[in-house]
């Protein structure tokens, strides 16, 4: 097998996006920056639910966190429902690269951006809420894994959906609910019981609560409970992603 | 290796929602060869081409490309074969000129490619266009990046979906020539089009498609020659406002004061003029025309199964 050909699909869909900057880094690192100055703002005097950390430098990890995942997903989907809708994967499809290298080069893709645009909000919004370095291994390992999750996610529903609409319902009615039931904006802890319980079935939760660890020092559960599950949720993903592509599902007709 | 198989198919199935497209379908054809894959709308050759390239999985049966099963052994059938599809695609983020490198990236080609990606850009007339991108471009210049793309690496197999259809007279007589050149070089070219006598003039060997079951396969000579039918053109002195039934049942059109009956192989010329001057017909000039892939076509397709 040939490195190159993996390499050049890992380039195109980093270029792809980066042609687009605008809108792929830009425009959610401006939302988020809103976000943080509006919540930031109203709710200041809230507490954290944390002792010794203030509601802002709470609410930072949760949102630079969701503004990733959001646009992993939002990457590796767009990518490859615009490639369906354009008839270009067809291109991808005659080549030699296997599912496994098609499927890596996306999420590489979802990971990277998802990445710079983290690293975009952590870099601007320090200047206002300076935050403590705690774990770099925490932050980095539930950074990656989890744009890598969004990433085969979003990969999944590029596979499924055949037109933009079913891509923006399931944005708007899986994606986006999950994240703002994730803990972004307040301490699970300090939910009614009920809600409580059904956090623990948000794997967007453990996305958080683990990446705030990495900041803070402080979470919910333990952090390595949120590394197994995110794990697990990257496997399962991974091998559902793998067995479907390489079945041609809804692409090789 | 004069003998050897560019792509083999063995007994193709395919059906979609339970409508059969493709109906125990195999062929060979031998590398090197220039073939038609001919057939009404619908009859198959699309799935069939689909097959082929790996782009639509058959239900069941195999294909080999230069000896390669295209499913288990996908990435040497893959490089050994260029697919220019029949629908036109776009891509927004790249020009053109970039495409054909990232394409020629997927199948391991670096730099070294680039040369002949220029090679190609400029043989096609896409020289101008090399910074633009598909959205651009005319439907029959999308056509002439579809072929550039199909030939980044080289393949040695070539395989066009209908790479004329849409495409003006000049344009097409050049891509033509284009492809004469390919095959002339060695590349298996497998075509389909509606063009039946480019498809006569350039193709060696033809088969025919209808229903999803191939009805012939044969040496584009072999198929005309078999052809149960010739026409005749006959110019006649006068003609009566009615023609009499003996006549009207051969006839195949008419202009003017001249006939063009279509008649049985085997039927004699004498007999035929006998029934000629029974109707009264006098002829001034009589004339034997070629028969044409369209009409060995029109024939298989409407009266059924051939040889
Ligand atoms: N994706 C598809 N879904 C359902 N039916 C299809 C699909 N593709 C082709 N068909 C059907 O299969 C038959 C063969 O189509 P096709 O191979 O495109 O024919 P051709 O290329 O000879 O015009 C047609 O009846 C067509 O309607
Ligand atoms: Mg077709």
């Amino acid at each position: 097998m040939s490195m190159l050909g993996f390499l050049t699909l890992c380039k195109k869909e980093i270029n792809r996006f980066m042609s687009v900057s605008v809108q792929t880094i830009f425009a959610p690192l401006v939302s988020t920056l809103l976000y943080l100055l509006i919540f930031g703002q109203v709710i200041s005097s809230e507490s954290s639910g944390f002792e010794h950390v203030s509601y802002n430098a709470f609410l930072l990890p949760g949102l630079i966190m969701m503004t990733m995942l959001q646009n992993a997903f939002s990457n590796s989907s767009s990518s490859l429902i615009q490639s369906k809708m354009y008839g270009n994967l067809d291109l991808l499809l005659l080549s030699p690269l296997s599912a496994t290298e098609i499927f890596l080069a996306f999420v590489l893709g979802a990971v990277v951006r998802g990445m710079l645009v983290g690293i975009a909000i952590a870099l601007v919004s320090y200047f206002w809420i300076p935050f403590v370095w705690i774990n770099p291994f925490w932050l980095l390992s539930f950074a990656l894994l989890t744009t890598f999750v969004l990433g085969a996610m979003g990969f999944l529903a590029g596979l499924w959906a055949d037109k933009y609409d079913k891509l923006a319902a399931f944005q708007n009615f899986v994606i986006l609910p999950l994240t703002f039931l994730s803990g972004v904006f307040y301490s699970v802890s300090a939910l009614p019981a009920f809600w409580q319980q059904a956090t623990w079935f948000n794997p967007f939760f453990y996305m958080v609560d683990g990446f705030r660890y990495g900041f803070l020092g402080v979470s919910d559960v333990s952090p390595w409970l949120s590394l197994s599950v995110i794990l697990a949720f990257a496997v399962v993903l991974s091998a559902l992603c793998l067995v479907l592509l390489a079945k041609g599902w809804k692409i090789r007709r | 290796m004069p003998n050897a198989i560019a792509v083999e198919i063995t007994n193709l199935h395919k059906s979609y929602q339970g409508v059969a497209a493709l109906t125990d379908v195999s062929l060979q054809i031998p590398e090197g060869s220039f073939f038609a894959l001919l057939g009404p709308n619908g009859a198959g050759k699309s799935t069939l081409i689909g097959a082929i390239s790996g782009l639509i999985k058959p239900d069941s049966g195999r294909i080999r490309v230069m000896g390669h099963d295209v499913q288990a052994d996908f990435r040497k059938a893959r490089r050994a074969l260029g697919l220019v599809p029949q629908e036109l695609i776009d891509e927004p983020f790249f020009p053109i000129r970039q495409l054909l490198r990232i394409q020629a990236g997927y199948f391991g080609l670096g730099k070294s490619q680039w040369a002949w990606i220029d090679e190609l850009l400029q043989r096609l007339g896409l020289w101008d266009k090399r910074d633009a991108y598909m959205s651009s471009l005319s439907g029959g210049m999308k056509r002439r990046v579809l072929i550039a793309l199909a030939l980044v690496h080289k393949p040695a197999v070539v395989v066009l979906d209908e790479p004329t259809a849409g495409v003006d007279i000049e344009l097409r007589l050049s891509m033509w020539a284009f492809i004469r050149e390919l095959h002339a070089q060695g590349h298996t070219i497998i075509l389909t089009t509606h063009y039946l006598e480019e498809a006569e003039q350039l193709c060696e060997k033809i088969a025919i498609l209808r229903e999803g079951q191939l009805l012939a396969l044969e040496d584009t000579q072999t198929l005309i020659a078999s052809h149960p039918w010739e026409y005749l053109e006959v110019t006649l002195e006068n003609l009566p406002a009615v023609l009499p039934q003996m006549v009207t049942d051969l006839l195949h059109r008419r202009s003017a004061n001249k006939l063009v009956l279509r008649l049985s192989r085997d039927l004699a010329r004498s007999e035929l003029l006998a029934i000629l001057s029974a109707a009264g017909l006098v002829l001034t000039e009589m004339r034997q025309l070629e028969a044409s892939l369209e009409d060995v076509f029109r024939t298989l397709t409407t009266n059924g199964v051939h040889s």
